[in-house]
């Protein structure tokens, strides 16, 4: 590589802003990395910065999310908007690799759009952990909206619900997404449904089912704790139809989160998730480290004989530990 | 198994059929002068449902096998030169390759043909190149194989243009193209439009040659390329199948009669290293198509219920270490493909896993066909392994594998097969099998589990370089771009203009035949880029599902 | 930090459509502990030096079988270069070995020829994909 020293987090930051793509690549990859520089770069930008617009879009595998993830950045091409877009795909459990094939179907459309993947780097089941610091830093840049495309399994719709101002839950006609999405509480978290692949038979029905799931939400008070009943939006990502009515659900709800004290309020209870997140790896981070000592490997060979309780190691472990601040992640 | 009561156990008809074939002049016994019977066991005999032994009741008795070798490269001129010093020699027929921008439906100066123009086969861009390419040729007396898929029908449009321009009449036409697209979303990736819509296009060329050109085969439904992007022996012999029954129900659906078109398709499958796997994979296809061509689908024609197919060697078991090896795998590979009853056969070169074959290693690939047909005495007795019981045991076991295989297609397409397909190509299902099978195998080869020569064992010899292999001019991509841009030129625009829209208005009504309009197209010299991008207007493209 | 795992680029450009071999490398980067982005089919330089840039790539792999590998590989470099990026280029698929030379010549980093096994991709990969440490 390049034998010229890197130049350090400050320096990045002042060449993104000016647009420079290469910068932002790199803060990324920073970002990612967690520990002293993802913090310094965390630390040079603003403390509540509440603008930007983090729209989440997720949904189960095959549902299209990456066709209309693509569709919708020509839309917004067309508006004149610089969007961005981070899209999560999980890493391998056991060897850390991964791969990440979802910006093929949005680079025919991407011109002038921001595409980065993201591994999901130990986070199991969930988002991406640098995606929040991540989402701050391209909204900081001016990219508008930031994206966050990933397939919903598991943890990550609430993982993404708490990092986006706006979540997208697209489903597909005849897969029985929306009967799931009911199921797995789904639709508790979404601001908009998309129902895609709209000119397939099972649209229509599509659609009803989730009206009518909304309907039995509206009955039990999930809409009136949601605060707001979710826009339904048909879309065909293969042509395009309907993006820009999704794209207007998606501003809109931001409008309505805006004009009240939604956005702060979101924004607070992700900064709040984030804050446990980061603790819980921190701790998880000390936990290896203690096991790894001699003493620990030592009340480790303890338990595995039977000759100490779980109980009684752990208060040990703990007790050797002490306090200290853990630093990054 | 046991054979059903109806199945090949007429041995008078058999006999019958037997004593009316015609057969080749050669004597019918061993090198020692023991006399051999056409066929030794019992039923289902040769030629007689569910066409497990063969196709026909003499097989390789009456006419050995087509030795059907590949060509094309260059610039039309080139290649027209290598078809007039076939035909000089004796041959028959034409196979034509194209190169990947023409197979891709892109004009030789479309800034993505770089590098390409002329490499893989010859360049097309207009029905200029076509006149060039078969100028001198009779084509109402020879039969060409044309290889492509994606833009298919606006190749075959700029052949019947060529032909009638030159004086025959479609009617007159033989020959094959391959016109197979479901293979291509699933293995070759040649596709341009989305699945449903090219569908609709093999569908229009079916049924305008049904109606106006009798001795052509529309569609070569292929195996060969599924194999050859890593699937299982069992993978390429479901798939391809069931691409062609998905076939069948498309033409079916769009009101044609099943026997009116059937006894034109064609297959076209691999033969790999596993020799026994390979035969039987090929008497499983002949016995699964008839069942069901007869049973699901109500052919009566008995051409209906035929898999007559074409072979190709394994192109991805040729391995780059000691290639002179290839020769022996080849060969393996060729008599498991006539064990299998083929009939035609394309015998890989032996320098393939490294550059374009030489004119040398595709000689000695005739050659080992050749050394076949004429000297083992293979072809003396019809399905000489037929009533092994390893064999007919095989045989049954990848029927039901494969029948497992379609099982899944029928639910995913609520009992259609063609909406079977469709599903599995838009899931990833047919992907991600083979992607899993290639890295299964490549895994087996790098743990040493299964040995490959001079790969990972006898690696001997492995430092012996073969430095001839053949090179292409990068001349031919620019004296491609100047005939091409002289075509541009020369020709009445007004005229391209009105024909552009003519395809996209007919491309956007499904009840009309695509083909009309396109053979005008190409006859006012429309190129293959201009058409295609205006189908792809009307039609859209695909971009597909990425799965790794 | 140490540790971060590598990111690699892997693209097939052109129209040739034997994917069969990029998805297997693929598939072996990931289970070396590598992150790919994985973009397949016809691929151009100039779109995957773009790609390159975003995703921050420590290296990008194309794959060839369709003899124009002279032609695009060199131009794979350029593409990058002009983009101000260093990034190395790993090209792999039907390369005859004179023809890996002048690749070399060209500025691609490695040439992995027909037939090169597990190991040895992920070695050329990892020899030429140093994650720098900014």
């Amino acid at each position: 590589m390049s034998p010229s020293p890197s130049p350090g987090p400050a320096a990045l930051l002042r060449v993104a802003r000016g647009g420079d793509r290469r910068a932002v690549a790199r803060l990324i990859t920073l970002v990612e990395r967690g520990g002293d520089t993802a913090l310094e770069i965390a630390g040079l930008l603003p403390a509540a910065d509440d603008a930007g617009h983090v729209i989440g879009i997720t949904g189960a595998p095959g549902a299209g999310k990456s066709s209309l993830t693509g569709r919708l950045l020509a839309c917004l091409a067309d508006a004149g908007r610089t969007p961005a877009v981070l899209a999560v795909d999980p890493s391998s459990p056991l060897t850390g690799g991964a791969i990440l094939g979802d910006r093929v179907r949005m680079d025919g459309f991407a011109a002038g759009a921001f595409v980065r993947s993201m591994a999901t780097r130990g986070q199991q089941g969930g988002l991406a952990f640098a995606v929040p610091a991540t989402t701050r830093l391209l909204a900081h840049l001016g990219f508008d909206p930031v994206i966050v495309e990933t397939t919903g399994v598991g943890q990550v719709e609430v993982d993404i619900a708490s990092a986006a101002d706006t979540t997208v839950l697209v489903t597909s006609p005849g897969w029985g997404d929306a009967v799931q999405a009911n199921k797995a509480g789904l639709l508790e978290l979404a601001d908009v449904l998309v129902v895609n692949k709209a000119d397939r038979p099972g649209a229509r029905d599509a659609r009803r089912d989730l009206e009518l799931m909304l309907d039995l939400g509206h009955i039990s008070g999930l809409e009136a704790r949601a605060g707001r009943r979710p826009e339904i939006v048909l879309t065909v990502a293969t042509t395009g139809d309907g993006v820009p009515e999704l794209l207007a659900a998606a501003d809109a709800h931001r409008a309505s989160l805006a004009a009240g004290d939604g956005l702060v309020a979101r924004r607070r209870r992700g900064r709040r998730l984030e804050l446990a997140a980061t603790l819980e790896r921190s701790l998880r981070a000390l936990v290896d480290t203690a096991m790894d000592t001699p003493a620990g490997r030592r009340v480790l060979a303890d338990v595995e004989a039977g000759t100490m309780s779980p109980a009684d190691a752990c208060a040990v472990l703990l007790a050797g530990m002490g306090p200290q601040p853990p630093r990054g992640a | 198994m046991a054979p059903e009561a109806d199945e090949g156990t007429d041995t008078r008809a058999w006999r019958e059929a037997y004593r009316r074939a015609p057969l080749r002049e050669v004597p019918f016994e061993t090198m020692s002068g023991v006399p051999l019977e056409p066929v030794y066991g019992g039923s289902p005999l040769p030629g007689r449902f569910p066409y497990t032994r063969g196709v026909h009741a003499s097989m390789y008795r009456s006419r050995l096998w087509t030795m059907r070798m590949f060509a094309g490269f260059g610039g039309a001129a080139d290649t027209n030169l290598r078809f007039r010093e076939l035909l000089a020699a004796g041959g028959t027929g034409l196979s034509t390759a194209f190169d990947m921008p023409t197979l891709m439906g892109a004009d030789s100066d479309d800034p993505r043909s770089r590098g390409e123009v002329g490499r893989a086969g010859v360049a097309v861009d207009t029905l200029a190149d076509v006149e060039e390419l078969y100028a001198g040729i009779d084509l109402g007396s020879v039969s060409t194989s044309m290889t492509v898929n994606g833009p298919a029908p606006v190749l075959f449009a700029m052949y019947i243009a060529a032909a009638e321009r030159s004086g025959v009449a479609r009617a007159d036409l033989s020959g094959t193209i391959q016109n197979d697209i479901l293979k291509e979303y699933q293995a070759q990736k040649e596709f341009i439009f989305p699945p449903r819509e090219s569908v609709r296009l093999v569908t229009d060329m079916i049924a305008f040659t049904t109606a106006q050109m009798p001795r052509w085969n529309p569609v070569s439904i292929s195996g060969y390329h599924i194999r050859e992007a890593g699937s299982t022996a069992v993978q390429e012999l479901a798939f391809t199948l069931a691409n062609g029954f998905a076939y069948v129900e498309a033409e079916i659906a769009a009101g044609l009669e099943v026997d009116a078109f059937a006894p034109r398709l064609s297959f076209f499958f691999n033969c790999h290293n596993d020799f026994f796997e390979e035969i039987c994979k090929l008497r499983a296809a002949r016995r699964i198509w008839a069942r069901w061509m007869r049973d699901r689908y109500g052919a009566a024609d008995e051409r209906s219920l035929l898999c007559r197919f074409h072979t190709q060697t394994a192109g991805v078991s040729l391995t780059a270490a000691q290639p002179e090896v290839n020769i022996a795998r080849v060969a393996i590979q060729a008599l498991a493909a006539v064990l299998g009853g083929t009939q035609s056969l394309h015998t890989d070169a032996f320098d393939e896993a490294l550059a374009l074959p030489t004119d040398r290693a595709a000689r000695i690939a005739l050659r080992t066909q050749q050394v076949i047909a004429h000297e083992t005495g293979v072809t003396n007795v019809a399905d000489p392994l037929g009533g092994s019981d390893y064999v007919e045991w095989l045989t049954d076991e990848l029927e039901r594998l494969a029948g497992e295989v379609f099982d899944h297609l029928l639910e995913l397409g609520g009992g259609s097969i063609l909406e079977g397909v469709y599903a599995g190509i838009e899931d990833g299902y047919f992907v991600g099998e083979i992607a899993d099978a290639a890295y299964r195998f490549e895994r087996e080869v790098n743990a040493g589990r299964r040995i490959i020569v001079g790969v990972n064992a006898f690696t001997e010899g492995n430092d012996e370089q073969v430095r001839d292999t053949l090179r292409i001019d990068p001349e031919v991509e620019r004296c491609q771009l100047a005939r091409l841009a002289a075509v541009r030129s020369a020709r009445d625009g007004a005229a391209v203009e009105r024909c552009l829209r003519e395809v996209g208005a007919c491309a956007a009504d499904p009840a009309r035949n695509i083909m009309p309009p396109l053979i005008d197209a190409v006859t006012a010299l429309a190129t293959e880029g201009e058409i295609v991008a205006t189908l792809a207007a009307v039609l859209g493209t695909h971009v597909e599902r990425i799965v790794v | 930090m140490t540790g971060a795992p590598p990111r690699i680029v892997l693209a097939k450009l052109g129209f040739d459509g034997h994917d069969r071999g990029l998805k297997i490398v693929a598939r072996i980067l990931r289970d070396a502990g590598m992150e790919v982005v994985y973009l397949g089919l016809r691929q151009t330089p100039e779109g995957v030096a773009a790609v390159a840039e975003q995703e921050d790539a420590d290296a990008v792999g194309i794959s060839m079988h369709n003899a124009s590998h002279l032609t695009l590989g060199p131009a794979m470099v350029e593409a990058l270069r002009a983009l101000g990026l260093a990034t190395p280029v790993v090209v792999g698929g039907i390369v005859p070995a004179d023809d890996a030379e002048t690749l070399r010549a060209a500025g691609v980093a490695a040439v992995l020829g027909p037939g090169a096994s597990a190991p040895e991709v992920v070695a050329a990969v990892r020899r030429v994909a140093v994650p720098d440490d900014g």
